[in-house]
Order: C-alpha cells, then sequence, then structure tokens
C-alpha cells in the first residue's frame, strides 16, 4: 500500500479519498545539526548562540531569513555571524558568505573555537562509528550488552548534538575550517557596475550554488548564507546615506528573491544591516516585513547607558522585533521583551535583563542624599527623613 | 475559519455579503491569521477563490487551512481554488529571466514602473472561469483574495499603479460579478515622514474604497503574552445602517484558530 509521500515542500495527495495523512517520524529528513521542532514540526538548524535559539522560539527555522539589526560599531552582529558561521562549520553544513568591507577570509580566520567533550584531540574524520564486527579483537567479553553504544570519543565532524558551545578568545584551528565548504563573495573584487545590479549578482551567485546543492549531493545537506551589512554604502547602495533613496527598492527585491529561493530549498540565511544608518523608517519596516526572524542588538558602547547602574552587568540590549508564523497560525511568543546581550571573556550570551531588587536601604539612602544636596540645604542627621 | 470573528461580522459560510470589498490592514503587528480565516471561509461557502499569495509558500496556508478543517491541494485540484504563488515564480523572472506566458502576471518585477496590468489580466481570467465540465460544479461568486498588496511597494510599483489595480478589481470581481474581494495591507507608523511612496498612503486610499475595514494593532498599553492585540473593525454605512460603525475587540491567536472578545474580558484578567 502506497503511503503518500510528504517531503519537505508539502504535502502531495495522490488522490486519497481522505486528506488525513499520518505523520511519522521517518518523513523527516536527518541531516546533521538539525532537529524538529516542538511547536510544528519545523526542521530547525542552531544559530550558534544557544541563548539566542531559546529566545527565537528554538531555533532557526531551515528556510528563513534572519535579520540583524547592527549595534553601532558592528562588533557584536559581527560576532554573532561568526557564531553563525561556526556552527555550519562544526556541524559540516555548506557555507556562503558574501561581504564588502572585510574579506570573507579574513571573517573566516576569526571564527571562535568550538569547546569539545574530548580533550585528548580532536580527530577530522568523515567515518561513523565502527560497527561492531565479531572477528574484532576489540569485542566485548564480559560487558558485550555495551558493544553497540556509541564510543565516548566522537570525531568532530559527525557531531550530532544541536548547539555547541565556543570559545571566543581563541580562534578555529584551520583544519577544522578547511574542512567546512565554504563559498564567498566578495563585493569589492567584483567589477563595478551600476546601483543595485551588484546585489543582483549576489542573488545569480547564491542561485548557481543552491543548483549545485540541489543537484550534485545525494546527501542532503543545509546551506548556510552570512550576508554581512547589507545594505551598506559599500554595496553600491544609498539606502543608507540618502533620506530619499533613488533605488530604495533594490534592496528589498533582493530580500523577497532571497526568501524565495530560501524557502525553495534547505538553507538558512543571516543578514546584518546597519540600521542606525538608515534614515528612513518605513524602508527599515518594510526590510523588517520582508524578513521572517528580526532581531537588534543595541550597545552600550559609547552611549550614556554605559555608566547606568541597571546596566552595569551587560554589553548591550537585544530586541527581537519580528518573530515568524510558519505554517501556522501562532508563533512562539516570548515570556518577556526585555533581554540584554553580554560578552563575557569566553562566551556570548543573552539573558531577561534583571533589575537588582531595591532591598538594601543604603540604595535609597544615595539617591536622597543627591536630592536634599540639590535643594541646597545643608544635610544633617536623619537623612531620609528631610522633606 | 474562526466562529467568534463570524458573529462579529454577522456572516456565515451559507448567508454573506455579496459585493464586498473588505480591508485587512495592520500596523506594527501580524494580521495574516484574518487571510488564513477567509481563504477559509469562503472555501467552505463554496466560491471560487483566486489567491494572490506574494508573500508565502502554499505550504504554508495548506498547513495553516489543515488546522482551519480545508484542504487546499484538494479545492486547488477540483479548480475551487487558483493559486498564484509569487515567491516561487518570482525567482524565475528574475534569475532565469524567463519571459514566457505563465509569467505574464509578474511583469511589475521587470518593468516596476510599467503597473499591475499583467497581473490583473491574469485575476479576470481566473474569475471569469466557468465550473469544469468534468465535475458538473458551478461555484459560488468569485473571490479574490491578496496577500500583502504592500509588498508591491517594496518591488518597487508606485502607490497610484496599485489603487489602480485595485479599483480594475473592485470593478470587474465586486460590480460586474457580484463577487467578494479581500486585502491585506501592512502599514508603518503613523508619523513616518516621507509618505508620498508609503503604505500609509496605499491604505488611506484602500479605507475609502471599502465596506469594511478590519485594522489590527498591538496593545496601546504595551506587550501582553495573553491578549496578541486588538481589531479594530468599521463598517461603513449600509441599507440598514444609517452610520458608520466602529469596534474594538482584543483577540488572542492559538494553534487552531483565534479567539475575540470584548475589551478588558480577556480570560487572564477576569
Amino acid at each position: 500500500m502506497a503511503a503518500p509521500v510528504r517531503g519537505m515542500a508539502g504535502s502531495i495527495s495522490i488522490g486519497n479519498t481522505t486528506s488525513f495523512q499520518k505523520k511519522t517520524r521517518s518523513k523527516l529528513v536527518s541531516i546533521p545539526g538539525t532537529r524538529p521542532s516542538v511547536q510544528n514540526g519545523q526542521l530547525l538548524v542552531s544559530s550558534g548562540v544557544s541563548s539566542l535559539d531559546y529566545v527565537i522560539g528554538g531555533g532557526l527555522a531551515v528556510g528563513t531569513l534572519l535579520l540583524v539589526e547592527e549595534d553601532r560599531y558592528d562588533s557584536y552582529s559581527r560576532m554573532l555571524l561568526k557564531y553563525f558561521l561556526a556552527e555550519g562549520v562544526v556541524c559540516g553544513h555548506e557555507l556562503f558568505l558574501a561581504s564588502a568591507r572585510d574579506h570573507p577570509d579574513q571573517i573566516m580566520q576569526e571564527l571562535p573555537s568550538p569547546i569539545v567533550d574530548d580533550v585528548a584531540g580532536m580527530k577530522i574524520s568523515e567515518g561513523q562509528s565502527q560497527p561492531s564486527d565479531p572477528e574484532n579483537p576489540d569485542t566485548m567479553k564480559i560487558a558485550w550488552r555495551y558493544q553497540n553504544q556509541p564510543k565516548v570519543q566522537i570525531a568532530l565532524a559527525s557531531s550530532v548534538r544541536f548547539g555547541h558551545y565556543y570559545d571566543v578568545s581563541k580562534t578555529m584551528e584551520p583544519e577544522l575550517r578547511q574542512a567546512a565548504k565554504c563559498h564567498s563573495f566578495y563585493q569589492l573584487q567584483e567589477t563595478p557596475v551600476t546601483t543595485g545590479s551588484s546585489l543582483i549578482k549576489v542573488f545569480v551567485k547564491t542561485s548557481l550554488y543552491f543548483q549545485v546543492l540541489a543537484s550534485a549531493s545525494k546527501v542532503r545537506n543545509v546551506l548556510r548564507l552570512g550576508l554581512h551589512s547589507l545594505g551598506s554604502v559599500l554595496w553600491g547602495d544609498d539606502v543608507c546615506c540618502k533620506d530619499n533613496p533613488a533605488h530604495c527598492h533594490a534592496l528589498t527585491t533582493f530580500l523577497y528573491i532571497l526568501r524565495g529561493l530560501l524557502r525553495t530549498s534547505l538553507s538558512v540565511a543571516m543578514v546584518t544591516v546597519p540600521s542606525h544608518l538608515i534614515q528612513n523608517r518605513a524602508v527599515m519596516g518594510r526590510i523588517i516585513r520582508l524578513s521572517d526572524t528580526a532581531i537588534a542588538l543595541e550597545s552600550f558602547k559609547g552611549s550614556e547607558k554605559e555608566t547606568n547602574p541597571l546596566y552595569k552587568d551587560y554589553h548591550g540590549l537585544l530586541h527581537v522585533r519580528q518573530l515568524p508564523r510558519l505554517n501556522c497560525l501562532s508563533c512562539e511568543v516570548p515570556d518577556t521583551k526585555d533581554l540584554a546581550f553580554k560578552l563575557k571573556r569566553k562566551q556570548f550570551t543573552i539573558e531577561r535583563l534583571h533589575l537588582p531588587p531595591d532591598l538594601s536601604e543604603t540604595v535609597s539612602r544615595v539617591s536622597k542624599t543627591e536630592l536634599a544636596a540639590g535643594c541646597g540645604t545643608t544635610a544633617t542627621g536623619n537623612k531620609h527623613l528631610d522633606f | 475559519m474562526f466562529p467568534e470573528l463570524n458573529s462579529i461580522l454577522n456572516s456565515t459560510p451559507d448567508s454573506f455579503k455579496s459585493s464586498d470589498f473588505i480591508l485587512v490592514s495592520d500596523r506594527r503587528a501580524d494580521a495574516s491569521f484574518l487571510i488564513h480565516h477567509h481563504l477559509s471561509f469562503y472555501l467552505r461557502a463554496g466560491c471560487k477563490v483566486c489567491f494572490l499569495g506574494l508573500v508565502q509558500s502554499f505550504s504554508h496556508y495548506s498547513a495553516v487551512s489543515q488546522r482551519l478543517g480545508v484542504s487546499l491541494a484538494q479545492a486547488r485540484e477540483k479548480g475551487q481554488l487558483v493559486f498564484f504563488e509569487g515567491l516561487k515564480n518570482s525567482i524565475g523572472v528574475i534569475l532565469q529571466e524567463d519571459t514566457s506566458q505563465e509569467t505574464q502576471p509578474l511583469s511589475y518585477l521587470r518593468t516596476p514602473g510599467a503597473g499591475l496590468e499583467g497581473l490583473f489580466r491574469f485575476v479576470e481570467r481566473s474569475v471569469r472561469q466557468s465550473g469544469d465540465g468534468y465535475a458538473g460544479e458551478s461555484w459560488g461568486p468569485p473571490v479574490l483574495l491578496i496577500d500583502d498588496l504592500s509588498v508591491l511597494l517594496s518591488l518597487g510599483v508606485s502607490v497610484g499603479a496599485i489603487l489602480d489595480f485595485t479599483l480594475y478589481c473592485q470593478a470587474a470581481v465586486c460590480s460586474e460579478l457580484q463577487g467578494n474581494v479581500v486585502i491585506l495591507v501592512r502599514c508603518e507608523e503613523e508619523d513616518a515622514d516621507d509618505d508620498e511612496e508609503g503604505s500609509n498612503l496605499l491604505q488611506r486610499g484602500l479605507v475609502h474604497q471599502c465596506n469594511l475595514a478590519l485594522h489590527v494593532e498591538g496593545l496601546p498599553t504595551g506587550y501582553c503574552r495573553d491578549i496578541h492585540g486588538q481589531m479594530e473593525v468599521w463598517w461603513r454605512q449600509g441599507e440598514e445602517t444609517i452610520y458608520n460603525q466602529r469596534k474594538i475587540f482584543h483577540f488572542k491567536v492559538h494553534d487552531k484558530g483565534a479567539s475575540f472578545f470584548a475589551r478588558g474580558t480577556s480570560s487572564a484578567v477576569l
């Protein structure tokens, strides 16, 4: 009895009398580094930062676009991009990186190094763990029930865990990096063309890679696209420098087509946009609506919030602008929208913004002293009784 | 189809107003759940539906409609639903320079300044097709559903061209064929400086044309986990009413539908 096959793109009914289709686990594609979502069965990949995965509903859904609004000096958004690419290297996904300012190779050299359980050394082998062989001298005689359990020392290339942890103070080993297939597009190396066509070129290239990916590989794999600082002046676009950009629909058309490409293939894209340079709020709104998940990073560097005692533990705020509703009516509604991020010496984390509890009396007393001094009266005795 | 929304709008799949031009708009919120409602509503009512899905793939609508009890794949096979996949076909137009007959509706991608005539011809062809000879079924009045007209602004089409297109659609579908039109427009903040080419202008123009406007916004008091937003329903004066009516409801969207309630009567509060 032929069961109706349900691929990633949707259901194909072959003249069934009922529209009931049983969902079985075997129909989900099993690719390393992905897992199905608990809400709606979407295939998710990790963004590299596990706390970010939690904030956006478990992970990035395959076929969607993540938009990151850059912070003022592009330090943390670039770090998120590096985490995203590093996760792709560790999971064995294919990578595509396009940038205009820094050479893609330079960004690839700065990827954080993953923290692995196995300290004795990382083997970059493509094989899976060996099947148990009766003639093998390593066959267990006493603990034979544990023969088929996976060995603790798992090679990095066949890592099937969902999220990984990275050490930001070290960069990834070159052997590990080169084991991953990475395609790059560097805007300054392309011949200069008129405004708007440069973006068209990016997607001609990405479509070629999509076709290559679809046709050549028998093993299905996820393609991760990282596009750095899209919309900045170096891409040939004047969205960031003018109030009424002449070609404002070049960037939005590109995002529309990119999303169309992503939907029809197994890929995820992370795009960073310098939104603080875009004067026209309407264009920024359109860019957010054209993407699926949108977050914004606001760092405290250089602003008066840096010295604010409320924020002393954190380096910036994270705003979740939009969460996608994919194949279902409702989306994952977050508990709270007050999120902040911090970059510790080795790790980048996102946490709920906690206000410290105002329990101690000294805290309130300090503020009242300042007020009393401001009024010009000399503070004597019990300050908190002054009116 | 959301039963509570049916009672608010006083319509059921068996009896609904014809020649209706419904505008669904939102401001910094997501009103696409109302499009899913209307899609399943009109398919249940047995109308011939022409759906322009410009922002999401067919499988997305199909998955949601499955939860609401309607099968889009079956409706498409029977000929009740004509689904236009904007995203998928756009790739062919831009990347492969496809200029065949099938991509005529997407002529606005090649030449954004030219207007939406190709798209209108497609709509006209779809709604004027009578029922097939095989099944012998004749469908009810035609319905045109557009998911996200404002994405055309992002693709470079001017507001004037879009308003012309909606006027032609209204003339063809509502006036001639006594059908309904439901359009989703997503807007920006009211205080946007540059509004000549903005979605606010488009929304204002469409409110002037429509009979019923559903506007979805977030709560004015801020983010709330249990109430996802407020929906304002605005009826143009008709035969029975002598003045325009306006009501505001709060809503919460869940997996299989949405619940609407009067302001302040959310289950989280009571």
